[in-house]
């Protein structure tokens, strides 16, 4: 080991969620002065570890040391008493307050009086050095994005962090707002802060870091010297090689058009561009990879479809019939089928039972629903009907759906939107966060449905989840169809760059 | 040792039943406390009220009367309640409903309407009054996002004043803070009106707005079992973004159903002046949409239910009425609620005692 001891190191590091292991005994060392990238995709457990360090969570094994000594926190409180900052990706703001008030929030100086004249040049003595300019007479919500996150700083800086953690900094920026950050964030580590940084873009990781560490699946893949590492080798690095599984299928036989998505462009929620000019077509009979790191407009994609989001412009059409803009109960009229990405949140109604949850698309039409009522003689011999058919395990159909397994309930959203024979299928993450046996027989519904006739649009970040079942892939980076590559596993480092946003010479290989 | 609160991940059946008949004992043994403070013995007063709310000769007429708004008002609530909607103004779309029943009864149709017409214009315009008092918040809510709990909580203090105008001012009577009182073709029937035909009847208050009570339990029970409304908002109210993602219409829902609530809450101040008072005046109502808020929630949001514990606190108020210091019965509700909710989370949580995990802080 080396006579200074290290900025954070930590040994051995294992977490468990129910269900995920989260971190797998995790080596990870920071050096003083530093800028230290933490690379993978998302659910890799980069954020996971971090608020470890930030005394959010509690590692199950494992050891974390600061400036050589072993420390244990309880909470953030404790982490920013050592020196410890972490800037979330959702800021802790109070968005009526101002600046200086959210600055010497959950503070212990000021106990009574608050001197809001040396509080003011106090921010601005630190605004200046850092280069972090903004108003401490402005209230949060006045402030743009970018703004907010200089607050943020600001206050970990301000509360005395030696040791600052940015999970994906740059996700709400603009590209002037980006440099500005790394100004900033060069500036620190000049006066001995140390930085690590989350990201899952390589371009700018190859930019800033001094160090880049990847996570891959919970694991430590390798720590490189950012200077001299390549985005291609950091690609291969992020989505790695190894194959868990194929299905078994046989070539696509697609045939008509089912899906036509002709130049779409829609706003995400803060009202910025999400989709740009995308046009993408499923056939019957295929299926459509969509590979892309998450936050590149996979959620609005699926939502714009499906009718749940605006559509700015263009259209959108199932087997012919323009569906651009229309309810989400013409879309399910359709034919189209949704498998969304939060399985609890949005696939299912937690509290309801099983029966309950399996009509959610077709309570309003005969035979479950005649005329104002709901035949629940139906509902209920139905619901075991598709209980038994799709090997959901459960004790009874009257169970509430929160009790479910994330695969079992995964099972029960594919039994409810395949018994409707769809002729669109959009599943976004369909696998996500599932045990290898679940993941098996959620592909295989899949699969059958594409044999069925189904034209499936697979949105997805795990490349092999993609490699498996596609019978083509393309690529979604902000917003925008980058390339369309054939599902072989050999293409797999062009995949990751194009994800990262580099655009690949002759990437059209159909 | 700590202690820990965990959800639990199943609720047995009987813990409900059995949280809520804890909870009342608790609230009666707490009650009793400011009780004695007040000079009373604690148990000679609670055998007196239960005497008189439920078990002398007139206690079961008496207590309909009072329990027959609770009802109405509380079938109200229970249908906002049950998608998460807090509509917390029955009161003031009980006083709207009472307002318009009042207009009809005194100056928008003749007192010689026959009775039938009479009463069944009365019952549209409370409705149709306490529908519109209960649309506003669920517009409001609906299309700005306006949160329900204060704007229909303010819009009560509205409805009292609006009230209060009519009273002292247009429609006063003498200036005391009354209308004239309706003619008889507005009254609703009571028990003591066929006392001639059944001697037992003679002096029993109780009135028809008791039957449209249960009635309307009745339909509700039913749209909440088996319609597809009544399964739209057992989805809105449980997981919204799952609702929109079945295509469900969230904001035609929201609204309808405040229509609804306050149009109930509005046949609760109907039924009050056309089968009580007779005539509108200024507190008619001692916050009946108030209690029904309480009575809704001790009925789990079952309409059946709403029912029976509407009889119960109807007999609370009955007997409350007959023990000193006044202010008692308004008193023992809030800690009923309060001991209610309390209890409420015990179905859904459980507490554990944890021994701490020896701090082991190696090097």
């Amino acid at each position: 080991m080396s006579n200074t001891p290290y900025a954070l190191e930590m040994r051995g590091i294992t977490k468990r969620f129910p269900g995920v292991l989260a971190n797998d005994d995790v080596n990870f060392a920071v050096e003083k002065g530093e800028i230290h990238a933490l690379l993978g995709e998302n659910g890799a457990g980069k954020s996971t570890l971090m608020n470890m360090v930030n005394g959010l969570y509690r590692a199950d094994e494992g050891k974390i040391l600061l400036d050589g000594k072993p420390v244990k926190f309880s909470s953030p409180r404790d982490a920013i008493d050592s020196g410890v900052g972490m800037v979330h990706q959702h800021f802790m703001l109070v968005p009526t307050q101002t600046v200086s008030e959210n600055l010497i929030l959950g503070q212990k100086a000021p106990r009574f009086y608050i001197n809001y004249k040396k509080l003011e040049q106090d921010i601005a003595e630190l605004s200046r050095k850092f280069g972090l300019a903004v108003d401490p007479q402005a209230k949060i919500w006045q402030l743009s994005v970018g703004e907010q996150q200089r607050v943020e700083i600001l206050k970990m800086l301000y509360q005395g962090a030696k040791l600052l953690i940015m999970d994906e900094p740059t996700a709400v920026l603009t590209p002037q707002e980006v440099t500005d950050l790394f100004k900033t964030l060069r500036e620190m580590t000049a006066t001995g802060h140390t930085i690590i940084f989350i990201s899952h873009k390589l371009d700018e990781v190859v930019e800033i870091a001094d160090k880049v560490t990847v996570l891959r699946r919970g694991k430590v893949v390798a720590t490189v010297d950012g200077h001299a590492t390549s985005k291609a080798e950091l690609a291969r690095l992020m989505v790695g090689r190894e194959v868990l599984f194929r299905i078994k299928k046989k070539p696509a036989e697609p045939t008509t058009d089912a899906l036509v998505i002709d130049s779409v462009s829609c706003e995400n929620d803060r009202g910025l561009p999400a989709l740009r000019d995308l046009s993408l077509t499923v056939r019957s009979g295929e299926v459509v990879g969509i590979a892309g790191v998450a936050g590149n407009g996979q959620t609005e994609l699926a939502q714009v479809i499906t009718g749940l989001r605006e559509a700015k412009f263009g259209t959108i059409t199932v087997q012919g019939q323009n569906v651009t803009n229309q309810s989400a109960t013409a879309t399910i009229d359709q034919g189209l089928a949704y498998i969304p990405s939060d399985r609890n949140g949005v696939g299912s109604s937690p509290n309801l039972t099983l029966a309950d949850n399996l009509i959610l698309k077709s309570y309003r039409k005969p035979p479950i629903g005649p005329g104002w009522r709901i035949d629940l003689k139906l509902v209920r011999s139905q619901a075991e009907k598709l209980i038994e058919q799709f090997d959901v395990k459960t004790p009874s159909a009257d169970l509430p759906a929160r009790l479910l397994s994330g695969g079992n309930l995964q099972k029960l959203i594919l039994a409810r939107e395949i018994s409707r024979q769809p002729k669109v299928i959009i599943a976004v993450y369909p696998v996500r966060g599932l045990d290898v046996g679940a993941i098996e027989s959620i592909h295989q519904m899949l699969i059958d449905e594409r044999d069925r006739g189904a034209g499936i649009l697979l949105i997805s970040e795990d490349l092999d989840e993609l490699l498996s079942l596609s019978d083509r892939i393309v690529v979604l980076f902000e917003g925008q169809i980058v390339g369309e590559v054939p599902p072989e596993d050999e293409r797999i480092d062009e995949i990751g760059l194009m994800m990262a946003g580099t655009k690949v010479e002759h990437s059209h290989a159909t | 040792m700590r202690l820990k609160i965990e959800p639990r991940l199943e609720t047995p059946r009987w813990l409900p039943f059995v949280s809520i008949v804890l909870a009342l004992i608790l609230a009666l043994l707490i009650g009793a406390i400011p009780l004695a403070y007040g000079g009373l013995d604690p148990f000679v007063a609670y055998r007196q009220m239960f005497r008189t709310g439920f078990f002398e000769p007139y206690s079961f007429s008496d207590t309909l009367v009072k329990a027959t708004p609770l009802i109405l008002a509380g079938l109200g609530v229970t249908i906002a309640f049950r998608m998460r909607l807090w509509n917390i103004g029955a009161e003031g779309q009980l006083f709207l409903g009472a307002w318009a029943t009042t207009g009809v009864a005194l100056f928008w149709l003749p007192p010689t309407t026959p009775k039938v017409v009479m009463l069944a214009a009365m019952t549209l315009a409370g409705f149709a009054a306490g529908a519109l008092w209960g649309a506003i918040p669920g517009v409001l809510k609906a299309k700005l996002g306006v949160n329900e709990i204060i704007s229909s909580l303010m819009l009560t203090y509205v409805a009292f004043e609006f009230n209060n105008y009519f009273v002292y001012g247009p429609w006063a009577a003498g200036g005391f803070g009354l209308t004239a009182p309706f003619p008889r073709t507005a009254w609703f029937p009571r028990l003591t009106d066929f006392g001639d035909a059944v001697p037992a009847f003679r002096g029993m208050t109780a009135h028809l707005g008791i039957l449209y009570g249960v009635v309307a339990a009745v339909i509700l029970f039913i749209i909440f079992k088996y319609s597809k409304w009544g399964y739209e908002l057992k989805v809105i109210g449980d997981n919204p973004d799952a609702a929109r993602y079945a295509g469900m219409n969230l904001s035609r829902t929201i609204i309808m159903t405040m229509i609804i609530s306050g149009g109930l809450a509005g046949l609760a101040g109907m039924s009050e002046v056309a089968g009580v008072v007779h005539r509108l005046q200024e507190n008619f109502s001692p916050g009946y949409g108030f209690t029904a808020i309480i009575v809704a929630w001790l009925a789990r949001l079952n309409p059946l239910a709403v029912i029976v514990v509407g009889y119960l606190f109807g007999g609370l108020l009955v007997g409350g009425d007959a023990i000193q210091p006044a202010g008692i019965p308004l008193l023992i509700q809030g800690i009923i609620l309060f001991c209610v909710i309390s209890a409420d989370t015990f179905t859904r949580y459980r507490l554990r005692i944890v021994q701490p995990v020896a701090s082991t802080a190696t090097n």
